[in-house]
């Protein structure tokens, strides 16, 4: 059974459908990728996903059971086993690097605090912060507040975690550090959901890619699929054109 | 508590006068307070040193203490000195002298939020002194002056109503006066409480549209 | 001539007098420290219940947003004499401190309830977002995360705002309450010249108002300093 389930899902803002007729299907463990020319709606995706955009039409299913996202205790359950890192880290200010990470499980959540703290350290210094968790988030660089945001989302042990454009919102030389730390997860097991513009990574890591245009889904496969056979014209378009960067 | 609005709605153009006469006060001491204003903010910019200190000694006295009490001393103290004021011309002088001292102080913000390097790009391109002030420093002068300007005709409108203390017969003092004449006091100050809500609304809108016209200002209404 | 106004002003600064100016003086700061503490609590509910944006406080926004509305656009006075002659007419016989207390929280909660409202929505709405799919619920959000953040924007607008509601509490005079400007009337009732007893007067509401108003300046300039991005 798949874990994560898409059928036939339509999502609009206002009069304007943003997202029609998506079929996915996640296996426990996938690592499966989004990409697409800007306004395709891939992050679109992530948000109804996610219970941040109420969804038109089409079925949702984690683990079997369909998901209602009109339903306000639905959704707390299902983001009680997702999380979320966002483009633009969305840590809390006011919170140092500890708190930020440690916050949810604790208030919560109102798991014990001595082991979330252990496992709080702990995921701080697999994603190289074990040394500022005492610091503020302004003063951090981005890759740094993203590193936190990651140990953050999985502070929560979620069943699958959702990426979306973790990398866009960073000067070139930290997208390196960031990669490499969801390379690491990426060997874990861990289900993972990425949106990314960053092609070679998206090859190098993902079990499926799927790319999407328009708010539709085009075509999906491995990455040797996507990447050097691609079926479709329009898939065929963007990755001769960003290939050759 | 039954209410009785019939006796005080008939009164309305009454009352509307009374409104009338609220509004004539607050844009007369607005415009006398703008004109106090300019000078007293150019002092500050540009005036001496003890030109300068005067002036912020009274911006800093006039925005500290209440204007009901600088009425009351222009309308109680003047005359021991054998000046005697008619209590529309108290409230007049003594609203203006409020409010010279607070758009003083938005002026002066107007002027300090010019930039300099947009002066000087005007320069560069060949603009006269009058062209610069009137293309490049005005519109931006306007544009940020606007919003706490409208702001503070509205307080100042709504400031007016102590004139009915002094028997002015404005929005509230008219008021009182049904009031007291028809007993019906609650109904009163209710009806007159919507006007003063109708008549700032109806100031904000047309501001508003001014604002958006005319300086590239905004304001939000609601 | 100037002897008299010596003896005048030392007649004037008697014990009687001045405890009577000093009374009106505590009589002003207590009424207007009570409206702007209890109008400071209920314009925080106000304010949060403004923030909410589910459908279900849909109404209870729409009466957060109607009271900060009207009751910024209603004179002082005219709230005033609204309560004092609601109390009468309906028999609740409330005392003139008593109206002149109800009438400030009134209008203290409007005006600091639009000032913590701005607030709270200076906070980025990305901060809302995280916390939402972490399953923070609006208290939660608002307790961890908005307040902590928020409260820096809020604090310099508020002591603008009490700086005006002393000023305000002048009018309380009209319905008879004993606060400083009724005892400026009281005394020149006595016969004391109006100059020195309003001029007085004008000197101490400056001698209350100014400091708070520094305060306020300074503490805006120190959390201005010190706010991120």
């Amino acid at each position: 059974m798949p874990q994560l389930e898409i059928v036939d899902l339509k999502a609009s803002y206002g009069p304007h459908t943003v997202l029609e007729r998506i079929n996915l299907s996640v296996e426990k463990g996938e690592i499966v990728s989004l990409i697409g020319p800007s306004g395709s709606g891939k992050s679109t995706l992530l948000r109804v996903l996610t219970g941040l955009l109420p969804p038109e039409h089409g079925t949702v299913r984690l683990n079997g059971s369909p998901v209602n996202y009109a339903d306000k205790a639905a959704v707390r359950a299902l983001r009680s086993e997702i999380a979320i890192v966002f483009q633009q880290y969305n840590l809390f200010q006011n919170m140092t690097v500890l708190e930020n990470v440690m916050i949810t499980p604790t208030r919560i959540k109102g798991w014990p605090r001595e082991q979330v703290e252990e496992h709080a350290i702990s995921l701080l210094t697999r994603v190289g912060l074990g040394h500022r968790l005492k610091a503020y988030p302004d003063e951090l660089s981005g890759g740094q507040q993203q590193r936190v945001a990651i140990a953050r989302a999985l502070a929560l042990r979620p069943n699958v975690l959702f990426l979306d454009e973790v990398t866009a919102a960073l000067d070139p030389e930290l997208v390196t550090e960031v990669l490499d730390t969801v390379r690491a997860l990426a060997s874990e097991g861990i289900t993972m959901f990425i949106v990314s513009h960053e092609m070679s990574f998206v090859r190098e890591v993902s079990s499926k890619v799927v790319f999407m245009a328009g708010g539709h889904v085009i075509e999906t496969g491995s990455p040797q699929q996507v990447f050097d056979a691609p079926q479709e014209v329009r898939t065929r378009e963007f990755v001769g054109k960003i290939l050759r960067h | 508590m039954t209410l009785h609005f019939e006796p005080i709605l008939q009164q309305w153009p009454y009352l509307l006068g009374g409104a009338w006469l609220s509004l004539q006060i607050a844009v007369l001491a607005f415009a006398f307070g703008m004109v106090i204003g300019l000078v007293c903010a150019s002092v500050l910019r540009y005036g001496p040193v003890f030109l300068r200190r005067m002036v912020t000694a009274y911006v800093i006295f006039a925005t500290n203490t209440p204007q009901l009490v600088q009425i009351f001393f222009l309308f109680f103290a003047l005359p021991e000195i054998g000046v005697t004021l008619s209590p529309f011309t108290a409230v007049l002088i003594g609203a203006t002298f409020n409010a010279g001292a607070y758009l003083c102080e938005i002026q002066r913000a107007g002027f300090n939020s010019v930039r300099l390097m947009e002066i000087e790009a005007a320069e560069v391109l060949g603009f006269s002194t009058p062209q610069i002030v009137r293309h490049v420093i005005l519109p931006h002068v306007l544009k940020v002056m606007f919003p706490p300007l409208s702001n503070q005709f509205i307080v100042m409108t709504l400031g007016t109503s102590m004139a009915s203390i002094f028997g002015v017969e404005e929005l509230t003092g008219r008021t009182y006066n049904l009031s007291s004449q028809t007993y019906l006091s609650v109904e009163a100050f209710s009806v007159a409480a919507v006007l003063y809500i109708a008549v700032t609304l109806i100031a904000t809108f047309a501001l508003a549209t001014i604002g958006r016209y005319v300086c590239r200002a905004k304001i939000k209404v609601f | 001539m100037f002897a008299s106004s010596q003896a005048e002003i030392a007649q004037l600064f008697s014990y009687y007098n001045l405890l009577l100016l000093v009374e009106g003086l505590a009589a002003t700061f207590v009424l207007s420290a009570l409206g702007c503490f209890a109008g400071f609590l209920a314009g925080f509910v106000v304010a949060t219940v403004r923030v909410t944006r589910s459908r279900a406080m849909a109404p209870l926004r729409a009466l957060a947003f109607a009271y900060c509305f009207l009751f910024r656009r209603i004179p002082f006075l005219v709230t005033l004499m609204l309560v004092f002659f609601a109390s009468q007419s309906s028999k609740a016989n409330l005392s003139t401190f008593a109206v002149a207390s109800l009438s400030v929280c009134l209008i203290a909660s409007a005006y600091l309830g639009e000032i913590i409202r701005s607030g709270l929505e200076s906070v980025h709405r990305n901060q809302w977002e995280a916390a939402q799919t972490m399953n923070f619920s609006t208290f939660e959000t608002l307790r961890f995360v908005i307040v902590p953040q928020a409260w820096r924007v809020v604090v310099p607008p508020t002591f603008g705002f009490f700086v005006m509601f002393i000023k305000d509490t002048a009018l309380a005079s009209q319905i008879g309450v004993m606060e400083l400007t009724s005892a400026g009337k009281v005394l020149t009732n006595k016969g004391f010249s109006s100059w020195l007893v309003y001029g007085t007067v004008l000197v101490l509401y400056f001698v209350l108002s100014y400091p708070l108003s520094r305060l306020g300046k300074r503490l805006e300039k120190k959390l201005a300093a010190t706010r991120n991005r």
